[in-house]
């Protein structure tokens, strides 16, 4: 058990460290949050300096253009932009999700076209799951595609999808086999977002801002080369993809949560605490303590035996429910000005805007009611509820 | 970083857990014998010359088996005030020790010897009488010393802010391990007891609960074990990180353990709330836990001081790659 920096961990965190005090742009740090701050060529020239000093897809392979780092490092470079206040990569979905998935299933053709522009931010992915009759239970998607000289036609409607309107592909989870149900006869496209027949419409949310999207497809054509896996094969190939966004997820969730007790801090120490407060805030900084700890197990786990430690799987959850607290806990402290939003709210709307946002975290990647089956069942062994 | 056991860690856990399992009211000569009351004390002195680390796999199994005996009070409480020839007879079993550190001292019907906080010193009492108390924790004995007097002086008062530490550090992990064997009671019940055609773990009622146990369970778990490396690897006399850490650790730890028992005592029903069943116990020894020394409250009121009242940009917390922080006074009393 150590738990300091090796000495080649500390110098990549010392390196880091000194190049994002020198580089973060001042008006992408500390902001209010939301979508929105994605949209603008900032955020790309951003992602690109990320890039060219090497810190886009550190644990991808050497040769898919990644750092080929351990985890560890992934846990340091997120520890330390949350520290610094730095905005992600813009291509959250093409790191986390489409990528490791073309690694997985992509032929050689798959993984020299469309890998290399995700690390530079030059092409931004959606995805493509959920439906309106498919949410939690996934296995219900009903989006078409049939073979047609060569090409797949696609057509049906998603939902909820993030980055959809600034996206040039999509990873698609569609119904080949019309007669088929559930986990069969699913199959995994790669969608041009640009292609005849796509229509991204921005859905409002509870914000008022639109960070998702609704995707309708129309006698979509996708070359039948665009295909990830097996026709028919779309669930394995799908279980890749959010294999690897719960796997990446805890850290970067930890260092969000790091971000938000700290302002809680600071406002408190701004606007004054009575002891009940301080009482909750200290809370909140244990369990912020306390999911750091948890994802180092899980992480050490995953270093030592190549499976991540079963505590792993609870992050997401303690993250979700933790924000929502801090946030409200935030509102609370704001007093009579809660009230007020945006320009004429303190800090510039940020808790508002915070706030109600974070009702979706319980949602959203995995709503809490699933999280709390996936540990019942795969974590305690207790008899299955479906 | 690694945050896992070594292979000989894991050994020690698991000899741990057979031993306690055939002898669940050890000897203090016994837990000699298995190297356990030196697991900390230098070769030198006749003890393993282990760390803090080690003796947190025993803590956490003796919380499990709800040991009686004067383990805690000996190495959690007193151990830093000892010289090193009073440590060669810890780790020889010649003698067990308490420390008087509030008016209701633990171990007081099997510690062989008490020491007192007094002034800017900490001693052996010499004389005094002691008055075992009957206990809602039959497994975790207190009681008063009255009269006696202050003997050799055994250590500064200094030694108070290691004390603390380690103290809190031991009972957070002591409540995991109770916790984790309710927990384990829980499940095996949920997974087998039928009601309505069904085993009631298919009940989201019931499988939801038990999910956010283990959830509490695994969260404290991870601060107790912070705890234990801070202990073991920063001088917990000069900065705040132990001291921080184990606030952190036993705040949530006594408080999980509690929650997780009174969640298993209401998954086995009506056997969860008999006297027959090992459930209660387990649960007054949380109670006790939470009770004993500082309050969950308060800890988080220290922890309130530390994140609100120093300097601004001082915020103190694990970013491990940092020299560490502002130096605290101590606190009295615990």
């Amino acid at each position: 058990m150590e738990l300091r920096d090796t000495p080649e961990e500390a110098s990549f965190r010392g390196d880091l460290r000194a190049w994002l005090e020198e580089n973060v742009p001042d008006e992408l740090r500390g902001h209010r949050g939301g979508a929105a701050r994605f949209d603008g060529p900032e955020m790309r020239a951003w992602s690109r300096a990320l890039y060219d000093a090497g810190y886009a897809g550190l644990t991808w392979p050497e040769e898919y253009g990644g750092g080929g780092a351990p985890y560890t490092h992934q846990a340091i470079f997120l520890e330390e932009m949350a520290r610094a206040e730095a905005p992600p990569h813009v291509g959250v979905i093409g790191l986390g999700m489409a990528g490791p998935t073309i690694m997985a299933h992509g032929t050689e053709e798959h993984k020299a076209r469309y890998l290399a522009p995700i690390l530079s931010a030059e092409e931004i992915w959606c995805q493509g799951f959920s439906e309106p009759g498919a949410g939690s239970d996934l296995a219900g998607v009903r989006t078409s595609s049939r073979l047609e000289n060569g090409h797949f036609v696609v057509d049906g409607q998603k939902v909820w999808s993030s980055f959809a309107h600034l996206a040039a592909w999509c990873i698609l989870l569609t119904r080949s086999d019309p007669d088929s149900t559930r986990h069969a006869g699913l199959t995994y496209l790669i969608v041009d977002m640009h292609a005849p027949g796509v229509e991204v419409r921005p859905l409002t949310q509870i914000t008022g801002e639109a960070e998702f999207n609704e995707i309708f497809f129309t006698g979509v054509r996708v070359p039948a080369d665009n295909l990830l896996g097996e026709v028919g094969g779309g669930w394995q190939v799908a279980m890749t993809t959010l294999l690897h966004e719960r796997g990446t997820l805890g850290f970067a969730l930890q260092a969000a949560l790091e971000v938000q007790v700290r302002k809680l801090i600071a406002l408190a120490r701004d606007r004054g605490a009575d002891q009940l407060q301080r009482d909750r805030i200290a809370r909140e900084w244990i369990e912020m303590e306390a999911v750091r700890f948890t994802n180092y197990r899980s992480l050490s786990a995953l270093m030592k035996t190549g499976m991540p430690g079963p505590e792993g799987s609870i992050s997401k959850l303690v993250w979700s429910e933790a924000n929502q607290r801090v946030t409200k806990l935030a509102l609370e402290i704001l007093g009579p000005d809660a009230a007020l939003a945006d320009g004429n709210a303190p800090y510039g709307g940020y808790w508002q805007y915070q706030q109600l946002r974070s009702r979706g975290n319980t949602i959203e990647a995995g709503t809490s009611e699933v999280l709390r089956n996936i540990v019942a069942e795969r974590v305690l062994g207790l008899p299955k509820s479906r | 970083m690694d945050f896992t056991f070594t292979p000989e860690q894991d050994a020690l856990r698991e000899q741990a857990r057979e031993f306690l399992g055939a002898n669940p009211e050890p000897s203090w000569a016994q837990l000699a014998e298995l190297g356990w009351t030196g697991v900390s004390i230098a070769e030198e002195q006749g003890g393993v010359g282990l760390t803090f680390v080690e003796e947190a796999v025993l803590f956490e199994e003796l919380g499990r088996a709800l040991y009686r005996g004067p383990y805690f009070s000996t190495v959690a409480l007193t151990l830093p005030a000892l010289p090193d020839d009073l440590r060669a007879e810890v780790a020889s079993g010649e003698t067990s020790w308490t420390l008087a550190f509030a008016p209701l001292v633990p171990a007081l019907e099997s510690a062989d010897r008490i020491a007192i906080v007094g002034g800017d010193g900490i001693f052996e009492l010499e004389g005094g009488e002691r008055e075992i108390l009957t206990t809602n924790d039959e497994s975790r004995p207190l009681g008063v010393v009255r009269g006696g007097e202050p003997g050799r002086r055994l250590a500064d008062a200094a030694v108070l802010i290691e004390i603390e530490a380690r103290s809190q550090t031991a009972l957070a992990l002591e409540a995991c391990g109770v916790g984790r064997r309710a927990l384990e009671y829980a499940i095996e019940y949920a997974s087998t007891r039928e009601q309505f055609g069904k085993k009631i773990g298919i009940y989201q009622a019931v499988s939801h609960p038990l999910a956010d146990a283990y959830t509490r369970l695994e969260l404290s778990r991870s601060l107790a074990l912070w705890a234990a490396w801070c202990v073991a690897n920063e001088n917990p006399r000069a900065w705040t990180r132990p001291s921080l850490a184990a606030a952190a650790a036993k705040s949530s730890a006594a408080e999980s353990a509690v929650a997780i028992c009174e969640t298993s005592i209401q998954v086995l029903g009506g056997i969860g709330f008999t006297w027959e069943h090992e459930l209660h116990r387990l649960y007054k020894r949380a109670l006790g836990i939470e009770s004993f020394g500082a309050s969950g409250t308060r800890l988080r009121a220290e922890i309130a001081a530390a994140l609100l009242n120093g300097p601004e940009g001082s915020t103190p917390g694990s970013d491990l790659s940092q020299t560490p922080d502002i130096p605290v006074s101590v606190t009295e009393g615990g």
